[in-house]
């Protein structure tokens, strides 16, 4: 009973999902106001409804329903409780589901905290929201339904993918979801802007906040799946240039440069139709990686159920909102004229513009390097894969000019700038930073390009940073939130730096035959493996291995990495053992038995690879923390205008 | 010419020109860093090229592990076993540890290249869903069967691949 309850809910929020599209639309188009108000509440019904349904299919998991087919494919009496609840995003029905309930959350914060936005401009805002929610959720009714039943029903569960079970799979999906969809909020102010015909700088104030938040949650959302990639998966590697990944990496480039030139309309007028073209690209982005990721058209370590019904269903929602916005774009965005302000050669213009070419140009890479054997297939050249060294060779050409120019941004003047004055502040730290990448190439014992580029780039970034904050300090010492939050993910880039540069170029590993008392050596590392011992675990039986670890001759740790045999699916899983540390990570995962009690074992020592996830998380910060600024909230009224 | 058309055209050149640029360093690096996915018998019949057979090609092997044919001398990191797509088979050698969803009788695509007449892989991927075979290779062994007219005992494999 309770499932179908679950369907109905889902039924009604996408006829009130059709209702927050068309009668706002047309009624902002008109001009009748009770038409227009009918957006806020029926955001709020379709948050309630959706959580009806998702609440009933976390229900049919802890109450193992396996009359629910979903829950009979992905749940088990033994599966602990927590992965239980985590479970309803484990496949693709559910996380659909998550996905369409994302989206009901953006679309009533966008209904709670727009109050100060004029009628016309919020009825449209909710109306595109309200199209991509319906979009989504005819989607989950028509070709994925999560509560279909299963008659009869099944006695025992199948397993939730012993990958997924754990911690950080378990955040992972909705922080990426909380990304992917909140960029819909740039969306749809792009959309809701083109249909009004102008762009005000007032409204463009209102959605930066939204942008950065989005953005800050996708940060976080992808440095979890590279931490989870990294631990669980047990090759030690941190960024795979996986189709999957790229599909969440793409709209986190074109977010990142949204941003910048969302800054530059703000304050300066300039780069309007611009902004909207991104705004809408960042979006389409996030609709392509779902489709890539739900149609199974690429190979992928992550592979959805493939089902060609979703992939069409999916391919003709993208062609509808990308092809539709794109229209509108060339319709409108012509006659919205761009009357910013003239900048000269020499202008945070210029830099915050070449920001915005070169991640939009590595976004443009990935995007070429990702759907290339899609197009080689269709084309009839064969079935191809893109190589990693592509991306790696491509990614590096075009960041390596973006972190030189980094350290300007900040210091340098809009409209006119005279060069000499932001190369005169930043002069002592380029000097600085050279030194410290010399000192770096000549110290390091491996990899000398890789570990000075790292420290070079390091130094550089953090060192121009904090001159800004050197020099803020001497004139009045106030941080906005938003320069706050800008030195933070700028710190953010440079920690990174360390991070994927030190350990590519500094990374140790050996894969090895070992017998019990057998020990492998690498860099100041001794790990000798004392064996195997089977270990029960609540749903799964272990080959659970002891490595003990020296530096130099002091024993520092002893290591468990494992070998699981997942009792429901009989699938088997390593589990890495880790020793984390600020400079260091030991890594060693258990490969097979060999005979004789020898086992294949996997070694790594990787330095300052938690570096990486660092900078990431400083990255997020600053996006969140730049939306706290106040200058965001504040009534739209004409005099705010003239404050910057 | 005006002033300011001239600098929008030297603008307009040098964006052209800087979108070449971009675009051939781009086709280079996907020429050079592209790998071809074939069945052991596109290899064996010479159908997927010279440079493949005689080892100047990294490519991807895609296709089934032959069932009864893996071996690891004991003790040794190097294991060996036959890729199958039906028709044909090819040895391969690796060495280093197997994905946890290595077995024989399921997909699995490996890259490396040729030595004499053993594919020496450098890398092997096996796919986290034991009924999951990657579609690629589901294409190639269905084109495959298909142009053979032959009923591959693989087919059902395929198939569910496909499908699923």
């Amino acid at each position: 009973m309770l499932p179908e309850l679950g369907q109905v809910a889902l039924v009604l929020a996408l006829l009130v999902a059709l209702l927050q599209a068309v009668l706002p639309l047309v009624g902002a188009h008109r001009g009748v106001a009770p038409w227009m108000a009918v957006a806020r509440p029926a955001a709020y019904a379709q948050l309630a409804l959706v959580a009806i349904a998702y609440g009933l299919l976390t229900h049919a998991f802890i109450t193992q329903d396996f009359s629910v087919g979903y829950v009979a494919q992905h749940s088990n009496t033994l599966l602990p409780m927590v992965y239980r609840i985590t479970a309803v995003w484990g496949s693709h029905e559910g996380s659909l589901l998550l996905w369409t309930l994302v989206i009901a959350l953006w679309t009533a914060a966008v209904a709670r905290f727009s109050r100060s936005l004029p009628a016309t401009v919020i009825a449209r805002v909710l109306g595109v929201m309200g199209v991509v929610a319906a979009g989504f959720l005819a989607f989950l009714i028509f070709t994925s339904n999560p509560f279909a039943r299963l008659l009869p029903a099944a006695i025992e569960g199948r397993d939730l993918n012993p990958l997924l079970q754990d911690p950080g799979m378990i955040i992972h999906p909705p922080m990426l979801y909380f990304g992917y969809v909140g960029f819909a909020v740039s969306f749809a102010f792009a959309i809701a802007a083109l249909l009004d015909g102008r762009i005000d700088a007032r409204w463009l104030r209102w959605t930066r906040p939204w942008t950065n938040i989005a953005w800050a949650f996708l940060t976080l959302g992808i440095a979890l799946g590279s931490w989870w990639a990294y631990y669980e998966l047990g090759w030690g590697g941190w960024w795979f240039w996986d189709p999957v990944e790229n599909a969440s990496f793409m709209p986190w480039l074109a977010g990142a440069a949204l941003i910048h030139s969302q800054a530059v309309t703000e304050k300066r007028g300039s780069f309007r139709s611009w902004t909207l073209l991104l705004a809408i690209a960042t979006f389409s982005l996030s609709l392509l990686g779902a489709f890539l990721v739900r149609s199974g058209v690429l190979t992928s370590v992550h592979s959805f159920a493939a089902d060609p019904s979703r992939g069409l269903f999916i391919l003709v929602f993208l062609g509808l909102v990308i092809g539709g916005s794109l229209l509108l774009y060339a319709l409108r965005a012509p006659s919205t004229l761009d009357d910013g302000k003239p900048f000269s050669p020499a202008s945070r213009e210029t830099l915050l513009l070449a920001n915005n070419l070169l991640l939009v140009t590595a976004c443009a890479m990935v995007l070429i390097g990702t759907l290339y054997p899609l197009l080689a297939d269709a084309l009839g050249l064969g079935k191809i894969s893109v190589g990693p060294p592509y991306f790696a060779l491509m990614f590096i050409l075009l960041m390596a000019p973006l972190v030189l120019l980094v350290p300007f941004g900040a210091l340098t003047r809009w409209q006119r700038e005279q060069a000499s004055r932001p190369l005169a502040m930043l002069a002592p730290w380029l000097v600085v930073a050279l030194i410290a990448g010399a000192a770096a190439f000549f110290l390091a014992p491996q990899g000398p390009w890789k570990v000075a580029a790292g420290i070079f780039g390091a130094v550089w970034v953090a060192g121009g940073t904090l001159r800004f904050v050197w020099s803020r300090l001497r004139a009045n010492g106030r941080f906005t939130p938003e320069m706050a939050g800008m030195i933070l993910a700028h710190l953010g880039i440079a920690v990174f730096l360390v991070g994927a540069l030190l350990t590519e170029g500094l990374n140790r590993q050996r894969e090895v035959a070992v017998a019990p008392g057998n020990q492998v050596t690498l860099g100041d590392y001794r790990f000798r493996f004392d064996g195997v011992e089977k270990v029960q675990g609540p749903n799964f039986l272990a080959d659970r291995g002891t490595v003990t670890v020296f530096d130099g001759e002091q024993r520092i740790a002893v290591m468990h990495p494992e070998k699981r045999a997942y009792a429901a699916g009989g699938q088997v899983m390593t589990e890495a053992a880790l020793i984390p540390g600020v400079t260091r990570d030991l890594y060693v995962a258990l490969g097979e038995p060999l005979g004789d009690g020898a086992w294949a074992l996997r070694v790594h020592v990787k330095p300052f690879v938690r570096w990486i996830w660092a900078g990431a998380l400083l990255m997020m910060l600053g996006g969140f923390v730049t939306a706290t600024d106040r200058r965001f909230r504040k009534p739209l009224t004409p005099a705010t205008e003239s404050t910057r | 010419m005006n002033p300011t058309r001239r600098r929008r055209l030297i603008w307009i050149l040098a964006l052209v020109a800087a979108a070449g640029i971009a675009a051939t360093l781009v086709a280079m690096a996907l020429q050079r860093n592209v790998a071809y996915l074939y069945t052991p018998n596109e290899v064996l019949t010479g159908e997927a090229g010279p440079q493949v057979g005689d080892g100047t090609a990294r490519f991807r092997l895609g296709g089934m592990v032959a069932k009864d044919s893996f071996e690891r001398p004991s003790g040794s990191m190097e294991a060996r076993f036959r890729v199958t797509d039906g028709d044909a088979e090819l040895p391969v050698s690796y060495t280093g540890i197997l994905p946890d969803l290595f077995r024989e009788n399921q997909a699995v695509v490996a890259t490396g290249r040729m030595q004499g007449d053993v594919f020496v892989a450098e890398e092997l991927l096996a796919k986290h869903d034991e009924t999951y075979m990657p579609k690629e290779v589901a294409d190639k062994m269905g084109q495959a069967h298909r142009k053979h007219d032959v009923d591959a005992p693989a087919s059902d494999a395929a198939k569910e691949g496909a499908s699923y």
